[in-house]
């Protein structure tokens, strides 16, 4: 569909728009037939001798990239969903259609592949009405139950207001009822067209371009219509200082305010930083800031996207995607201001709906070949900050986790092209491990015997998981506002509510409930280093702790500095919190997919078969026209291999998505076999640890 | 019914162990000696091992602290082991905790004192054994309220009229000593952020570099001119007096070269 928007703009020839692909410009991209990266594209369109400039990001659909979808939605204002009129809504219509309504993303519709329902299923004018009719009714239930009461109403699509377009990107034509109307041209005549295999024609009256782009410049919001409600969603800082107001009014002349969206190595350019300039205007020489890395840079070059191409520009202003050169610490989701504004309160973080579930190990063929696959592995980390990448010290093993199979296997492809002979292990899940009830309070001393540390852990409520995850509670927002939303909303006591001492990414507190420890500022922040550490890898099979509520209940310090250094506080604190973990009911958490498959109905019984026999289950089975659609769970390490059996099952005619839902506990049995697979596999020794290996006596 | 000797190694080099020392080292089944508490510059282990005729096994902090010292108890269950600690062994309170465990196993424990950085700073400088308050460490750290302590600590001893003696951090594996220069930079640097008026320009401090050698170096004055003082190679330990006895302002002058002003703080 892009491509046809390209070739108005005249970047590409008008013959082979449609094969092409020209923003899927990786080499796997067109092979594969799918688009990897995000892509970004510049240009104008002409409504009625009017010009309008687009600034356009081409996402990817495979769940296992939704990141991507998540970081360019900070950057756009508008989002056109595209749905297979065959397969209708899915799984995955779901995940960006919400994800794009928790930044305040206007969302209209493009419902694509006409032509198969027309040539392919050969069904009726009316079924095809019906068939539209549900995809309109199911995207706008989307609506419905993910917008915010202000826009919900707002933003639900209608054909007759242009907020839905029909179309075939193969064939690239493309309508909205306004174009039927004005050309008098509507299904009917289409599929005329199409049994005379006239269709070329349709193309010159409907050009898709004309469809798509109208559809965006008359329905989606331009940045100073949209920053007026975006801004107060993505920014949490005073709305009516002289920042916030020049952001509210897009205002060229604002100091610059730039979040980025996607960040990029490029072996000549270096780092590519690209993103959203919300406020003022910026140009190469111009002084600025990030205000994450706490660094201030001199803008080298500054480039707008055409394709897979940038041209240099002087300047762009507010309410553009530029990108930028030259910032070498620039990550996605990291702010970017004038010099002289170094204290504005950063973006709202990118909030991702999945997480990276799925581990392999990557090791080089050739041991010298190890510093630059840590190299590499740094690079395409920091292109893509779903991927995480961990070394185990023990092993020497390289890790890397990401969203789903696709994701890691593209990955190694990346590693591959940058000739790197590599070998990885096959895949395996990612787990959590969490607890059922309360821990003991443990004793724990240093290592010099001379400071000791009573903690104890505890189940961290589903509800502030759940704040954590939605962003209300967040190290941005400062230990006040945390407080009073703790004790506020998640019924916190006023102690606890108010001593939150640290936040850690796998939704785990730390509380301090001492008092009168007159150096514990001192050690606060070693106290940290240890709870984080122990967070990364629990006693069951370190994998990181997950949804706990760590409580330090009091200390005793040695009176001399040096001998409570980092080297004392860290390990005793790690300790206290894996020693009280081990009594409070140890649970192992997995990561569940929900799937969501739509097949004929002749397959749903093997398709249901499959479902349940991997430890899955089908939350509903509905009919739609001639298909069924299947919602069930899934546990994301029984899908490893479940291409295959669908396809064998079914012949291959199950269209089926899965996405990253929840993390749930594990059946004792289970996990205990889990965990000794894991502990054998990291050289562990096969036993769980008893807790006073961690908890020491008086 | 094993034994277990802490020896102090005095101050400097191998000629700071007692007579009592050697002759009970001689007799052991097993000698270690660790050296991460403080530093004897002129030390050799060659010459160590010579005088006291038995190998030295050196043990780290990471065999002593993580270890929990069982490599040194359970030699010393079966039969007598010396483990060798510069200055005197149980002043810096690290090895109290081995000392309490060994006992706890029924193995017996000694103490051979030796000299220690306390008792050479009061000879050295004249300052009275009687008149310290708390001592402290200034430490080598990342951390910006490191310093706080010994801030706070040389405040609240002179309200109370006492001296503080100051160790400076040292990190024995990477070989980084701090010296007087650094101390007294970083102390400085906390009183910016604290305003309190403890530390400025115009304080009395006093520097000890390698008590207990043959060239140990004193110096006494104001921090502005003990800051550019030369005090060569470390240990370097700092002192910060309180109201002075006409004595200790004496000493200052005598051995210390401090100014006659000071004279003006005699209580
Ligand atoms: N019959 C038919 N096939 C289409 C149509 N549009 C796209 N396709 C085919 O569907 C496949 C995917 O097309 P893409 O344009 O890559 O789809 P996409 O939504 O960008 O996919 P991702 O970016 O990978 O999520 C290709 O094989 C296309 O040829 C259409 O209108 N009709
Ligand atoms: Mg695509």
């Amino acid at each position: 569909m892009t491509d046809s928007l390209l070739a108005e703009a005249g970047l590409l020839s008008p013959k082979i728009a449609g094969q092409a692909r020209a923003l899927d410009y990786l080499e796997e991209e067109q092979k594969r037939g799918i688009t990897i990266k995000t892509a970004n594209i510049s240009l104008l369109h002409e409504i009625k001798g009017k010009s309008y400039v687009l600034n356009i990001i081409d996402t990817p659909g495979h769940v296992d990239f939704t990141g991507k979808v998540t970081r360019a939605l900070r950057a756009i204002d508008g989002a056109v969903v595209v749905v297979d009129a065959v397969e209708e809504v899915m799984v995955q219509t779901e995940t960006v259609t919400r994800q794009a309504l928790d930044e305040r993303v206007k969302p209209v519709l493009f419902i694509n592949k006409i032509d198969r329902l027309i040539r392919e299923l050969k069904i009726s004018p009316k079924e095809i009405q019906e068939k539209l009719s549900r995809i309109i009714r199911d995207f706008n239930t989307l609506i419905d139950i993910y917008g915010e009461p202000e826009f919900k109403d707002d933003w639900k699509v209608n054909p007759s207001e242009g907020t839905v377009a029909f179309g075939s990107a193969l064939h690239r034509w493309g309508f909205t009822s306004g174009i039927a109307q004005e050309k008098g041209i509507g299904f009917k005549k289409i599929i005329e067209i199409y049994k005379q295999e006239r269709w070329q024609e349709i193309q010159k009256t409907l050009p898709l371009h004309s469809a798509i782009l109208n559809m965006a410049v008359e329905n989606l919001p331009n940045p100073v219509v949209a920053q007026k409600y975006r801004i107060p969603k993505i920014w949490k800082g005073d709305i009516n200082s002289k920042i916030g107001q020049a952001m509210l009014d897009c205002n060229d002349d604002g100091p610059i305010v730039l979040c980025f969206n996607k960040v990029q190595m490029d072996s000549h350019a270096g780092l590519v930083a690209t993103g959203r300039l919300f406020s003022g205007s910026i140009g190469e020489g111009d002084e600025v800031y990030l205000v994450g890395a706490k660094k201030a840079y001199r803008v080298q070059q500054i480039s707008m996207y055409m394709g897979a191409f940038r041209d240099v520009v002087d300047r762009i202003v507010a309410g553009n995607i530029a990108a930028l050169l030259g910032l070498d610490l620039a990550r996605a989701g990291e702010t970017l201001v004038d010099v002289t504004t170094k204290e504005m309160i950063p973006f709202e973080r990118i909030k991702y709906v999945s997480e990276p579930v799925v581990t392999i190990a990557i090791e080089p063929k050739h041991p010298k070949d190890l510093p630059r696959l840590v190299d590499i592995m740094h690079r395409i980390a920091v292109d893509d900050p779903n991927l995480v990448s961990t070394i185990n010290k023990e092993t020497g093993e390289y890790l890397l986790s990401g969203m789903g199979e696709l994701h890691l296997e593209i990955a190694c492809k990346v590693i591959k092209d940058f000739k790197l002979d590599i070998t990885t292990s096959r895949p395996i899940v990612v787990y959590r491990e969490s607890v059922a009830g309360q821990g003991v309070i443990a004793m724990t001393k240093s290592p010099n015997k001379h400071s000791r540390f009573w903690i104890q852990v505890e189940p961290l409520e589903e509800k502030v998981v759940e704040m954590i995850e939605k962003g209300e509670i967040d190290d941005i927002v400062g230990r006040k506002q945390m407080g009073t939303v703790l004790y506020r909303d998640a019924k916190w006591s006023t102690k606890e509510a108010r001593n939150v001492m640290a936040l850690e990414e796998h939704r785990n507190i730390l509380i301090n409930l001492t008092t009168g420890i007159q150096a514990l500022r001192e050690v606060r922040a070693t106290i940290i280093s240890g709870f984080r550490w122990a967070c990364q890898n629990g006693p069951l099979c370190e994998e990181p702790l997950r949804g706990l509520k760590i409580k330090l209940m009091d200390a005793k310090l040695h009176e001399d500095p040096v001998h409570r250094g980092p080297a004392q506080v860290m390990p005793a604190t790690r300790k206290g919190i894996l020693g009280s973990y081990l009594t409070a009911g140890p649970i192992l958490l997995e990561p569940i997919y929900k799937i969501g498959v739509s097949v004929s109905p002749q397959w749903v019984g093997e398709v249901t078969s499959i479902i349940t026999r991997n430890r899955g289950r089908i939350t509903s089975s509905a009919q739609r026209g001639s298909l069924t659609m299947i919602n069930g769970y899934i546990p994301v390490s029984e899908t490893f291999g479940l291409a295959a059996d669908m396809r064998s099952a079914t012949s291959g005619h199950a269209f089926w998505q899965c996405t990253f839902d929840h993390w749930e506990k594990m059946s004792k049995n289970l996990a205990l076999s889990v965990i000794k697979e894991i502990r054998e596999k990291r050289g562990l020794n096969p036993e769980i640890p008893s807790p006073n290996r961690f908890i020491d006596e008086a | 019914m094993g034994k277990l000797v802490f020896v102090g190694l005095g101050l400097h080099d191998e000629m700071g162990v007692s007579l009592r020392g050697i002759e009970e080292i001689r007799g052991m089944d097993a000698v270690f000696a660790e050296f991460y508490t403080s530093l004897m510059i002129g030390l050799s282990i060659e010459k160590l091992e010579k005088l006291i005729g038995k190998r030295v096994s050196i043990v780290t902090r990471k065999d002593l602290e993580e270890g929990g010292g069982s490599l040194i108890l359970q030699k010393a269950i079966e039969g007598k082991v010396a483990l060798l600690v510069p200055g005197d062994p149980l002043i810096a309170t690290t090895h109290i905790a081995l000392r309490i465990s060994a006992e706890k196993q029924g193995i017996k424990t000694r103490v051979i004192h030796g000299a220690s950085i306390d008792s050479a700073v009061i000879g050295l400088t004249g300052l009275q054994n009687y008149k310290y308050g708390r001592s402290v460490t200034i430490p080598f750290s990342e951390n910006k309220f490191a310093l706080d302590t010994p801030y706070s600590v040389i405040m609240e001893n002179r309200k109370m009229n006492l001296h503080t003696l100051c160790f400076l951090d040292i990190k024995a594996e990477e070989k980084r000593y701090m010296t007087i220069k650094e101390g007294i930079q970083l102390l400085l640097a906390t009183e910016k952020k604290m305003e309190r008026g403890v530390i400025t320009l115009n304080t009395l401090v006093v520097g000890i570099a390698r008590a207990g050698s043959r060239d140990p170096t004193v110096k006494a004055g104001y921090i502005k001119e003990v800051i550019t003082h030369n005090f060569g190679v470390p240990p370097h330990s700092l002192v910060f007096p309180g109201k002075l006895h006409f004595m200790e302002a004496e000493a200052l002058i005598t051995f210390a070269g401090a100014p006659e002003q000071i004279k003006e703080m005699i209580k």
